[in-house]
């Protein structure tokens, strides 16, 4: 059965069909990970465009990585030395780049919305790899992965995301999929960085760390992105680290043997401490290993739907 | 040269007239006798016959973006007078947010020249600071001699509350209202109304209450200083109680609202097609109703179409770094009529005033009159006219709309004014 859309441009929408598919699919591209020889046929002769109008490192390589070990070629280009800075616009690059006979574009920008853009002026399969705050979907895809594996299920499950919610991605896709495998998803962050209506999407807003702990069986630690002026939304980090950080402390604490996820890169002593983020509680590093798989799943069902 | 308009029927609020079935004859573009005509009276005349139509005072557009000078590849004044005629209005006023800004009378005195012998009536609204940079305010005087109507900031809202002041207080020496675009610009600097909609598109958050604030500190100003304030496209819920509330306590306070307000709400963003975005953002049903009861019960004054065109390449682009505004002079009139008029919201006599005679009063601009040796100032109405809107019939040399391919019911047939009539795509002297 294949996926009900060419394009993967968030989870909004995604039925629970299609994302038990990908996560199944991903498991057996995981376990292709664990061979000596981790490359297969299955896209050879289909070229892949990486285009990142914004910096990023682990969601580049992973996705090279799994281009590379389903034999298609792929091509990166990044905003900087191309000819974003001779002012091309977006519209005249992703154009230029199609005619060079592409099949595919894995995108990653600044505005929310880009992707959907782009399906509109080009052919080939959109994968949003992170557009502004909007969605970033295959890094849901690999934490609800994760968590499968680790706890044997999504449903019913009581997920707490904590964070900057209002300005991240990650968060949106884990609700939306999350919502749609059945779990029952939690947000917790200084009420400045929790958008205003997220109630309306059947989200608990807790305010309270301790509390999101004693509730919940999984907690998806977001990184403050101190870069994105995160700081203007609270008053120091200190008082962040200690109001909203995880700590052992905080853990034994609450008495609680807790899942913890994180998207990395970790701002090590803010969100999470450096004994929480190389601790018994956390798959830091196994998200990482599964994002190369869900990555591959998702080019290998969009790249043979044709 | 005679003209005989048949088979009218005439309107005019202010004036008390509402005839049914008449002709109008013209003589040389001014008005020289209402009534029916027999043959003998009409010799040599150009007859248009209107059956079934409306004639109602000549439209008037009190907010639009020419663009000339500055970007003449998005609107000159004469493509943008040509999209005010094809659109039903005789006249418009200009806001100052040109390149450069009108704030000296060498730019008001060009545009005057520009639009000289148009069909259309080209009044400029000023600068109410120097560049709009809001940092001291313009030379008033110079301008209201050279014939500025107001005073605006437009695209932005006076920056401070001292300039603000005096602003009104020196304005208030020529009896011209001050024309606010009321945004806080600490908070407003996301692409659209903040609500699930944004939530849901992860488009950057407006917050509704960055317009409040600014319509408090003027209304508030407005009474201290005894100046007149104007309330450029209204959105949301909490300005227009503000604004009725003032009304209540006599301040000299008026609003406008755009067809775009009434007629969509942030759920049209949800495409991420840039046309949908604006400033102010297209708000949530809540502030639709709101603005729809405003122009209901008074508080609104009238309807201005914020006519604002983009170029293609500037639209064509991400949603977050597209510019805000949309064609408007084209589609303001359909709008009206499909949205307020045949959902029996406002009734034609409302219309008139809110399209025609209070405009021009904000503006202290006279009235057009139906008597004889008046100038003719008309918009021909077909009130039922079922029609679909198509952007590439523009006469704006800008396609920026959202409403494309739109079904309406209700158009301008025909305008007619300084000696001219536009009707069918054509220009005829009178």
């Amino acid at each position: 059965m294949p996926l009900s859309s060419k394009h993967l441009l968030g989870l909004n929408g995604v039925s629970k069909d299609d994302i038990q598919l990908i996560l199944d699919t991903a498991h057996t591209f995981r376990e292709i990970l664990d061979r000596p020889i981790k490359k297969v046929p299955t896209l050879q002769g289909k070229t892949i465009v990486n285009l990142f109008y914004e910096s990023s490192t682990r969601t580049r390589i992973s996705f090279e990585l799994a281009e590379k070990r389903l034999s298609a070629d792929a091509i990166n280009f990044s905003i900087s030395g191309s000819s974003v800075s001779k002012g091309e616009t977006f519209k005249d690059t992703v154009k230029n780049i199609e005619a060079m006979k592409i099949d595919m574009v894995v995108v990653r920008h600044s505005a929310a919305g880009a992707p959907a853009y782009l399906t509109k002026i080009c052919d080939a399969n959109i994968i949003n790899a992170g557009d502004g705050i909007h969605e970033h979907p295959t890094q849901a895809l690999l934490d609800m992965y994760s968590i499968r594996q680790r706890i044997g299920k999504i449903e019913g499950l009581k997920v707490c995301i904590l964070g900057d919610i209002a300005h991240s991605r990650v968060a949106l896709s884990n609700i939306f999929g999350l919502q749609t495998m059945g779990a029952k998803v939690s947000v917790c962050g200084p009420s400045t960085m929790i958008p205003k209506n997220i109630k309306d999407l059947g989200v608990e807003v807790i305010h309270n760390v301790d509390e999101a702990i004693q509730e919940n069986q999984v907690l998806n630690v977001l990184r403050i992105q101190i870069e994105r002026n995160a700081g203007e939304y609270f008053p120091s980090i200190r008082e962040y680290a200690k109001y909203f950080g995880i700590t052992n402390e905080r853990l034994e604490k609450n008495g609680k043997d807790i899942l913890i996820l994180h998207p990395g890169p970790i701002n090590r002593g803010v969100e999470l401490s450096s004994e929480v983020a190389d601790g018994s509680n956390q798959i830091i590093l196994y998200q990482v290993t599964n994002g190369v798989a869900i990555r591959m799943a998702v080019l290998y069902l969009l790249g043979t739907i044709n | 040269m005679k003209s005989l308009i048949k088979n009218v029927n005439l309107i005019h609020p202010e004036e008390k007239i509402n005839l049914q079935k008449t002709d109008i004859l013209l003589k040389d573009g001014l008005i020289e006798k209402i009534g029916k005509f027999n043959s003998e009276d009409i010799s040599n005349t150009q007859e248009f016959d209107f059956s079934g139509c409306l004639v109602v005072p000549g439209f008037f557009d009190m907010h639009v973006h020419f663009r000339e000078p500055g970007r003449e590849d998005e609107e000159t004044i004469l493509s943008g007078c040509d999209s005010a005629a094809n659109g039903g209005f005789t006249g418009v006023a200009c806001m100052p947010n040109t390149e450069p800004a009108i704030d000296t009378a060498e730019v008001i005195n060009f545009i005057k020249k520009q639009s000289k012998n148009h069909l259309v009536d080209v009044h400029s609204i000023a600068a109410a600071t120097l560049g709009r940079k809001g940092e001291s305010i313009s030379p008033m005087a110079e301008l209201t001699e050279a014939g500025a109507v107001a005073f605006s900031d437009d695209g932005v809202a006076v920056k401070t509350s001292s300039v603000l002041k005096r602003a009104f207080e020196y304005a208030n020496m020529y009896s011209l209202p001050i024309i606010e675009h009321c945004e806080d610009e600490s908070l407003a600097k996301g692409a659209m109304n903040e609500g699930l909609n944004s939530t849901f598109l992860g488009l950057p958050p407006l917050p509704s209450v960055s317009e409040d604030i600014i319509v408090v500190r003027d209304i508030l100003m407005a009474e201290y200083t005894g100046g007149r304030i104007h309330i450029a496209h209204i959105s949301t819920k909490n300005a227009v109680g503000l604004v009725r509330e003032a009304k209540k306590r006599g301040i000299n306070v008026t609003a406008e609202v755009t067809p775009h307000h009434f007629t969509l709400t942030d759920d049209a963003v949800k495409t991420y097609d840039t046309n949908t975005k604006m400033s102010p953002p297209l708000r949530s049903q809540e502030d639709l109703d709101a603005v729809i009861e405003g122009l209901m019960d008074g508080t609104i004054d009238c309807i201005a179409s914020d006519h604002a065109p983009h170029s293609i390449e500037e639209k064509d682009s991400e949603f977050q770094f597209a510019p805000n505004g949309i064609v408007g002079l084209e589609t303001a009139v359909g709008l009206s009529l499909s949205e307020l008029y045949h959902k029996k919201k406002l009734n034609v006599e409302e219309l008139i005033l809110k399209l025609s005679i209070n405009p021009r009063k904000i503006l202290n601009l006279p009235v057009p009159k139906f008597s004889v040796g008046e100038l003719a100032n008309f918009t021909i109405l077909d009130l039922n006219k079922v029609w679909t809107v198509d952007i590439s019939k523009f006469k704006s040399k800008s396609k920026n709309s959202p409403f494309d391919r739109r079904l309406l019911t209700g158009t301008s047939i025909a305008t007619v004014n300084n000696k001219k009539m536009f009707y069918n795509e054509h220009w005829y002297s009178l």
